[in-house]
């Protein structure tokens, strides 16, 4: 398989890799980066679980190629605690209870923290639609949305 | 590991028609979100794509002097949704791609790709039909246009030779300006789901309650998405009423022929057919200004 030379910043930090061709951007980050926060679960863009903020935007990196992210700024959960300390999204789920096992939490905690970056003033029907493209297999989804609704009301 | 044996990003629509040209086995990838599933499934072994999510001229929204909208191939849905132009102008397409998959596929997948797959139940495709959108497609040979009614040649296969990418989706002001236009996607779940039936309608009023325009459009009504001509047609002229809401209905549903799958069978298309139509209808007629008389 054909591969090529990609550059980009991952968690901050600048990165130039050797990818194939046909690798994806989550099999770039936890095979290659060992990044393994990021999970892989449907690995067809139905569950959410996969994603990452690229320039800022959630995508599901499952179905984006990893020659894609030439030039752009790739953020994972990895990166969100800084210094031992969690953020301000993290502490939402925390403190809802919004985590059972875990599997969906950091896809769910990339999407909110774009939409609490992007200044989303979501009403709660408003943030079910945003974070309708994550699945979750425990939680029932409320202690979630309670989770995202704190983090964008907290300036 | 997705089986792919040759990526090159193509630059210029230009540089892709040359890679295209270059080589027959040759595809192209826009966001990858049908094709990269694909793949997946080991329907296109050793694949070569060519990309185009880079180039910059077709992720362009932009009204030209006539009026015409064009909406560039690889602009992407939440690009589209954001777009003040779209939403001032048609509003109804932006509605229409935002049922499509979730938030994070909206980023990524584009309009051109979601026509170019050839699926009836492509979101974006009823609207586009309803607003008589033409394509504006270039290959080795230069530049065409044609109506999106004569693209679709069957289920998943389009008018659309090996080396041509389509650049461009346009709208010609005297198909949108002055309409109102309403989408309604019928659908199991309320996120993430494909439609059982997607219903498109644009019209035009005018004296306050004359239907002077309407065209109807359905995604999965049939192989591929369909206008109801003679629907339209029963219509057309006439002064809106609850009668005319009726035989819209009745006529829309006399005029397709859907069929059985696992999400519907085809007796209950043609009930969504017809009484989403009609809700499609008065929600188009109040949008084009149309007074509802008594209300
Ligand atoms: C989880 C999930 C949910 C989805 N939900 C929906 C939904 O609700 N509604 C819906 O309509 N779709 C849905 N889709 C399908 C898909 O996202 C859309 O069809 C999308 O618009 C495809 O665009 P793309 O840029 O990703 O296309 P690609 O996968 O890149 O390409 C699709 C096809 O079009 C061709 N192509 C792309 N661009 C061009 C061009 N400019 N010129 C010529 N040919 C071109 C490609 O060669 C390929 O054959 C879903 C997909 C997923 C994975
Ligand atoms: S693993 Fe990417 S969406 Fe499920
Ligand atoms: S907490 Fe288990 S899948 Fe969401």
């Amino acid at each position: 398989m054909a591969h090529k030379h990609i550059q980009c910043t991952v968690n901050g930090q600048k990165l130039s890799l050797e990818v194939a061709v046909g690798e994806s951007l989550l099999d770039m980050l936890r095979n290659r980066l060992h990044l393994t926060g990021t999970k892989k679960g449907c690995g067809v863009g139905e569950c959410g679980a996969c994603t990452v903020l690229l320039d800022g935007e959630a995508i599901d990196s499952c179905l984006f190629l990893a020659v894609w992210a030439d030039g752009k700024d790739i953020r994972t959960i990895e990166g969100e605690s800084k210094e031992g300390k969690l953020s301000k999204v993290q502490e939402a789920f925390v403190e809802e209870g919004a985590v059972q096992c875990g599997f969906c939490t950091p896809g769910f905690v990339m999407s909110v923290t774009a939409l609490v970056e992007k200044g989303c003033q979501c009403e709660r029907e408003g943030l079910k639609k945003e974070l309708s493209g994550h699945m979750c297999r425990c939680t029932g989804y409320h202690n979630i949305v309670n989770a995202a609704e704190k983090a964008i009301g907290e300036p | 590991m997705f089986d792919i044996a040759r990526y090159d990003e193509a630059r210029s629509v230009e540089e892709a028609v040359a890679l295209l040209a270059a080589n027959p086995k040759a595809r192209l990838i826009a966001g990858g979100t049908d094709v990269l599933i694909h793949i997946r499934e080991g329907k296109q072994p050793e694949a070569e794509l060519v990309g185009i999510r880079h180039i910059p001229e077709l992720a362009r929204i932009e009204r030209e002097a006539d009026g015409t909208l064009s909406i560039g191939a690889a602009a992407t849905f939440s690009r589209i949704v954001a777009d003040p132009l779209i939403s001032r102008h048609v509003p109804v397409l932006a509605d229409a791609v935002e049922t499509v998959g979730g938030p994070q596929i909206r980023r990524v997948a584009t309009i051109g790709g979601n026509v170019c797959n050839g699926a009836t139940s492509a979101d974006s495709a009823s609207t586009l039909f309803a607003l008589d959108a033409v394509l504006q497609i270039q290959g080795p040979g230069g530049v065409r246009l044609t109506p999106i009614r004569d693209f679709y040649a069957g289920p998943g296969r389009v008018h659309l030779g090996q080396a041509e990418v389509l650049t461009a989706i346009r709208l010609a002001p005297e198909s949108y300006e002055g309409y109102g236009g309403h989408y309604i996607k019928y659908a199991m779940r309320k996120a993430m789901d494909i439609a059982t039936l997607g219903c498109s309608v644009n019209c035009k009023v005018t004296g306050g309650d004359r239907l002077a325009d309407v065209r109807l459009a359905f995604g999965v009504a049939a192989p591929t998405p369909v206008r109801c001509l003679q629907a339209e047609e029963a219509v057309k002229g006439k002064v809106f009423s609850p009668d005319v809401v009726e035989a819209f209905g009745h006529a829309a549903a006399a005029e397709i022929n859907p069929r059985t799958s696992w999400r519907a069978s085809r007796e209950f298309r043609l009930h969504l057919a017809k009484e989403l139509s009609k809700e499609a209808l008065v929600k188009a007629y109040a949008k084009a200004g149309g007074i509802i008389h008594g209300a």
